[in-house]
């Protein structure tokens, strides 16, 4: 493992005991993860991609196999802030103010009240919500709620950035503005994502690796390398290179499908 | 010019605006609803009454009821007799009597009484609200309390207080307590159990999303408290005060009454009984109707305040 490595999985399996009998949400799978690269986890609901996703994040504990995450355990990762997370839904706190919901992880991490402020404001900034730090969560649209949710997980400026279908609950319009604006600020930060969808679109335009995923038991059935340079727009989706890998994946994903039949 | 042109055109006809405003309001429903009781009221007053040999010799309606809503010591006494008798025994009497000891209360005052019976109200509240809280900090917190504390907080309220308001004031005298205190402990023991619900309720109200971000930035226990669970719960605190004040009165006012307590709203309504003095009684109840309100109120105000500053939406 190269000190270029931000994750690392071995033979990661994961078992729910319920009591309708064993639910396997991982078997076997193996990946590396590079530092600053953009790895897009897709699959149909149930392949385990969230639940790998939050493997990683230590939400979750694997059954067997290893994990390493910038080079400790998960535990000791989530321990240390290593990683920000971005939810499906924004998750933001109704009481607290756009700033003060930004300012949350800070808090907690007992960061002084000036660099509070000021790191609100840089990241509120880098989302394009500078007008909108005194509004409270509901004065916002779903995609705003979004984008503060994504200022947050950025606040205290982790290495690693952890994307549970973030945009999975907006209309296709904002998806499409708040994709390339999140392909912008991969660009500008250079922060390792790991990000989870459902859509093939998405996972091609934004990623630099897509993990393909098929359920029962949930694994990895295909790996793809996905360059479309770092100044790509939206326009690029309509070129044969980004269609030619939308088409990989579909491939893959129906692939996958064909055991359930 | 903008504002004539967002002007809707029901806020342009000016002739209408007063009345519109009273129909959107909810002045014209209670008034009326005030109007149908007070009429309902009045005409009990004689069918409730005739059995009094006060009326035996009145005859016809008309000069019947004008005796029933006299009487002296009437079954059902009539609105304006317990106004009446509310206004001289609160306004019409002096609040301050001069003693050997200086100025006190004056026991004839309704309001003396009024303030006996919301001293142990507060007090019983905030041992109530205080207990309540913490009990709820305990079950959401320790999960075999949940289910070893739960059952013997339910049953604690399926004794009637009436059974064991008598037993606290007789305990506690024994040793030596009396007065505001055992009042207070029978306000504390029926208040604290809508707070203890609402309160698990509502610090166990965060989704799983929200606490699981709180675990990403590895936050402590104390920290998911103070920032999520409790701001969380805020709203059914608020709920479960409102039912927890008006149940403390109920509790000071039980707890004046097996002991014939010298003061308080409980002393007077047991006074009032002992002689037949009904239009007493009734103002007596009124009068706790009346705290009641002014109580809810006041956790209502507190309660706009708190949540428009915690962002709710107007």
């Amino acid at each position: 493992m190269s000190a270029q490595t931000a994750i690392d999985i071995r033979n990661l399996s994961l078992t729910f005991q319920t009591g309708d009998g064993p639910v396997y949400a991982l078997a076997d799978a193996n990946l590396t993860i590079a530092k600053g690269e953009f790895v897009s986890f897709i699959g149909p609901s149930g392949c385990g991609k969230t639940t790998l996703l939050r493997v990683i994040a230590d939400l979750e504990q694997p059954t067997s196999g290893s994990i390493s995450v910038n080079g400790l355990s998960p535990h000791q990762a989530r321990l240390k802030r290593q990683y920000g997370y971005v939810f499906q839904a924004p998750a933001l706190y109704p009481w607290r103010t756009v700033e003060a919901n930004v300012m949350l992880p800070l808090e907690v991490f007992g960061l002084p009240k000036a660099e509070r402020r000021e790191r609100a404001r840089k990241h509120l900034d880098m989302v394009r919500l500078s007008g909108f730090a005194k509004k409270f969560p509901w004065q916002l649209s779903g995609g705003m709620q979004q984008r503060v949710s994504i200022a947050r997980a950025l606040s205290f400026e982790p290495e690693l950035l952890l994307m549970d279908e973030p945009f999975g609950a907006l209309d296709e319009i904002v998806r499409d503005q708040l994709n390339e604006q999140l392909v912008k600020l991969w660009n500008e930060t250079r922060k390792t994502v790991v990000f989870v969808t459902h859509s093939i679109p998405e996972a091609v335009f934004l990623s630099s690796r897509i993990v393909v995923m098929s359920p029962r038991p949930g694994r990895i059935i295909d790996v793809i390398d996905c360059d479309f340079g770092l100044d790509r727009t939206l326009d690029i989706r309509e070129s044969p290179e980004f269609l030619k890998v939308a088409h990989r994946v579909r491939e893959g994903l129906r692939a996958g499908h064909s055991y359930d039949e | 010019m903008s504002s004539v042109a967002l002007q809707t055109p029901r806020e342009a006809a000016a002739p209408h605006r007063v009345w519109d405003g009273l129909r959107r309001g909810a002045l014209v429903p209670v008034l009326t609803l005030t109007a149908i009781i007070l009429a309902v009221w009045y005409l009990a007053c004689l069918p409730m009454n005739r059995d009094l040999p006060q009326l035996a010799r009145v005859e016809g309606l008309a000069n019947r009821y004008e005796a029933a809503w006299s009487l002296e010591r009437p079954v059902l006494p009539a609105p304006h007799q317990i106004i009446t008798e509310l206004y001289a025994s609160t306004i019409g009497t002096r609040l301050l009597r001069e003693t050997a000891d200086g100025l006190v209360l004056n026991p004839r005052n309704l309001l003396t009484h009024a303030w006996v019976t919301i001293s142990a109200t507060l007090a019983g509240f905030v041992i109530g609200v205080t207990l309540g809280i913490a009990l709820a900090v305990a079950i959401v917190h320790v999960n075999a309390l949940r289910r070893s504390l739960m059952p013997w907080i339910v049953a604690s309220q399926s004794i009637p207080i009436l059974a064991i308001a008598p037993i606290i004031i007789v305990a506690l005298g024994s040793v030596g307590i009396v007065g505001l205190l055992p009042k207070a402990v029978i306000s504390a023991y029926l208040s604290f159990f809508p707070v203890t619900i609402g309160m698990v309720k509502g610090l166990t109200s965060p989704d799983a999303m929200l606490l699981d971000l709180m675990r990403t930035y590895n936050a402590s226990g104390t920290q998911t408290f103070v920032k999520l669970r409790w701001p969380a719960a805020m709203p059914l605190l608020f709920a479960s005060l409102k039912v927890s004040i008006s149940i403390s009165l109920v509790g000071a006012i039980v707890g004046e009454l097996p002991t014939g307590a010298q003061a308080g709203i409980g002393a007077r309504l047991l006074s009032g009984s002992y002689y037949g003095q009904t239009v007493q009684i009734w103002s007596a109840l009124v009068m706790a109707a009346i705290l009641a309100a002014l109580l809810v109120a006041l956790i209502t105000l507190a309660e706009k305040l708190t949540l428009k500053a915690m962002g709710a939406r107007p």
